[in-house]
């Protein structure tokens, strides 16, 4: 029950963080739901060993926590809490794929980084005798599988979070209803999160008003009081829907829910969408990190 | 039991997205013709009510932990499976928008195995064969209890197999299919016996409160074998389809493509007027797609048709001068991606 609470007041604080201002919290929410899913879309696309090629996708994350105006500390918090899942499954990689994908010998990055040039070290390496066998860092492709996991579920799960916390839900539903998803389950998404906060609330009075006249004060209950409890729960939830359902045909509800919000795909959208796409387009082709580091070791050396 | 991005390809992904997508439509459609979309809040305040029973707890006795309901199969009784397949569905949309309980591209998974096979196998062909509302009382009761034991728990099994397999195709995790599945079964098995007691207790509570309600849900969505059939046809079909055209791609996209890419990109290299070393080196550049890491054993084999003069070693595409400049450059990258959200954020707070 603590659990569930928690999560209540978390989609609290994530709605007050969708009413924010900025110019992003502005955007048409077709723009941002689109760029999350190409976001996410190219992300999952590479194959499971790669790492370097994801890291250049931090910037999205980076830069909208930052237009936004989001508490970065509280997001990664809760991606924080979200890991274990990921981890769990991903870890049985290192376990299960032992076979040794990357060496990297000290001396070669010595070589590298261009020291040789000023003492003779690989010369000193090999009186000591590391330049041959010893030296040498071996990781195997399960790690590496792994770690690449937990940067896809990084950058997923933020992409995703920043979604919800720079649009809302409601304008989340608008952008689905402007790609023509089916009136019934725009409808169903928008009831559902309307009526979660009540019903919550309710539960939640009914779980205390038992915890205050029982000897047992414990917070789960035996099984043979749990039955009746959530059919009490289930009548009121039948009575309630009853009493809204008349209630929006007295007002004329013809099953559609009409939004009246200011909705137009702009250049704005247009520049922010494509900008994005084109941004990610780039980083799935390109190895960035790997043209960046061959640049920056050979002007070293 | 609820899939996460991290973990799928998008072949997979997509194709249950396209599945997932067609099964809504259907189902609106069917929700539009056969009831008066009026009673759409009815379905939407009962999704409400799955999230707000979740918070009512029980110890389950000898173990010590505590359980709560699920989720299907108590909308499907009540409810009838074109209803309860939209409200699990929108369930778990929230779920994976608010709590990233799932990320967006699993999410057509998710909604496949938690709301497919409760609502469109278990309880047609499972419950309903077993409940039958106009009997005895004591008759009716014993059957409420095994059919809700029964179809839980075989809906559940089904959902964890369809997880492991969708896990499996997608290539991403290294736990054998086997393993997971025996892994997964008894977990679900566990669950699904407590998903199928408390589905069992609520419906007879209802049963005997409000008999009304739930008469009313068995009559008023009626769904004859046909139906079914045409459901199972008609996804099949969008499943083999998507399945076709997004494995071509997949395919195609991370070897074919790349593929494509050397063969373009080192052409035009070569004939730059550098020197051999140096188109050398870029080749080679151009060729380790996964830079800091080697291949697996047949894309290894690849490297060594393309440059057979480079695989002296027995280590043939792995590089350490690459690696290095890889592992270089990734932290470059880091520290560029952050700094540029940080200087955004900087200068947010000047202003």
């Amino acid at each position: 029950m603590a659990n569930l609470q928690n999560n209540l007041l978390d989609i609290f604080y994530i709605d007050t963080l969708s009413s924010g201002g900025t110019w992003l919290h502005n955007l048409d929410p077709r723009a941002k739901v689109m760029t999350t899913l190409i976001f996410v879309g190219t992300v999952v696309s590479f194959g499971k060993y790669e790492i370097a090629m994801l890291i250049p996708f931090l910037i999205y994350p980076a830069v909208m926590l930052a237009w936004a105006e989001l508490p970065v500390g509280y997001l990664v918090k809760k991606m924080v809490l979200l890991m274990p899942f990921a981890f769990f499954i991903g870890i049985f990689n290192p376990l299960m794929d032992r076979e040794i994908l990357v060496r990297i010998s000290c001396v070669d990055v010595i070589e590298s980084i261009g020291i040789t040039k000023l003492i003779d070290i690989i010369g000193l390496l090999d009186i000591i005798g590391l330049k041959n066998g010893i030296g040498i860092i071996e990781i195997s492709g399960g790690w590496i599988s792994f770690l690449s996991i937990m940067m896809r579920f990084c950058l997923t799960v933020g992409a995703a979070l920043i979604l919800i916390c720079t649009t809302g839900f409601d304008s989340v539903c608008l952008a689905l209803q402007k790609f023509k998803v089916p009136g019934p389950f725009i409808v169903q998404l928008i009831f559902l999160y309307r009526y979660m906060f009540v019903l919550i609330d309710e539960a939640s009075r009914m779980v205390r008003a038992r915890q205050l006249r029982t000897f047992d004060a414990r917070a789960n209950m035996k099984f043979s009081m749990f039955a009746p409890m959530i059919g009490q729960l289930l009548l009121r939830t039948l009575d309630r829907a009853q009493r809204i359902h008349l209630a929006m045909c007295c007002r004329g509800f013809d099953g559609h829910i009409q939004m009246i919000r200011k909705t137009d795909f702009g250049i704005q959208e247009t520049l922010f969408t494509a900008g994005w796409s084109f941004l990610f387009i780039i980083f799935r082709l390109y190895n960035i990190p790997v043209k960046l580091g061959e640049w920056i070791t050979k002007f070293l050396l | 039991m609820h899939m996460a991005d991290a973990l799928i390809s998008p072949a997979v992904g997509g194709t249950m997205w396209a599945v997932t997508a067609g099964l809504i439509g259907y189902c609106s459609k069917k929700v539009k013709d056969e009831m008066d979309d009026q009673k759409i809040p009815l379905m939407g305040v009962l999704g409400a009510f799955i999230f707000a029973a979740q918070m009512i707890n029980f110890t389950i006795p000898v173990t010590g932990s505590s359980g709560h309901l699920g989720g299907g199969m108590i909308l499907a009784v009540l409810l009838g499976p074109h209803i309860a397949f939209l409200t699990m569905a929108s369930v778990l949309t929230v779920q994976s928008l608010f709590f990233a309980d799932g990320g967006l591209l699993a999410l057509g998974c998710n909604i496949f195995n938690l709301g497919f096979f409760p609502c469109f196998i278990a309880y047609p062909l499972i419950y309903k064969k077993i409940v039958r509302i106009n009997t005895t009382l004591d008759k009716a009761e014993k059957n409420i209890i095994a059919g809700s034991l029964i179809a839980a728990i075989l809906g559940l099994q089904m959902g964890a197999f369809a997880v492991v397999l969708e896990t499996f195709f997608s290539g991403i995790s290294e736990l054998p299919f086997t393993t997971f599945l025996m892994l997964m079964l008894p977990i679900h098995l566990a669950i699904g016996i407590v998903e199928g007691l408390t589905t069992a207790a609520v419906v007879l509570f209802i049963w005997k409160a409000r008999p009304e309600i739930l008469n009313a849900a068995s009559s008023s969505a009626p769904i004859g074998a046909s139906s079914i059939r045409n459901v199972l046809i008609g996804i099949s079909s969008a499943a083999v389809i998507t399945g076709v055209a997004l494995s071509w791609f997949a395919s195609s996209n991370p070897d074919g493509l790349e593929w494509a890419m050397f063969k373009t990109a080192g052409i035009e290299e070569l004939e730059a007027p550098e020197g051999v070393h140096s188109s050398l080196s870029k080749i080679q550049e151009k060729t380790a797609f996964l830079p800091d890491y080697g291949f697996k054993a047949d894309e290894s084999e690849k490297t060594a048709e393309i440059m057979p003069e480079q695989n002296e070693s027995s280590w043939p595409a792995v590089d350490s001068g690459t690696s290095v400049s890889g592992v270089v450059g990734g932290f470059l990258t880091l520290t560029v991606a952050v700094g540029i959200g940080f200087i955004f954020k900087r200068r947010k707070t000047n202003e």
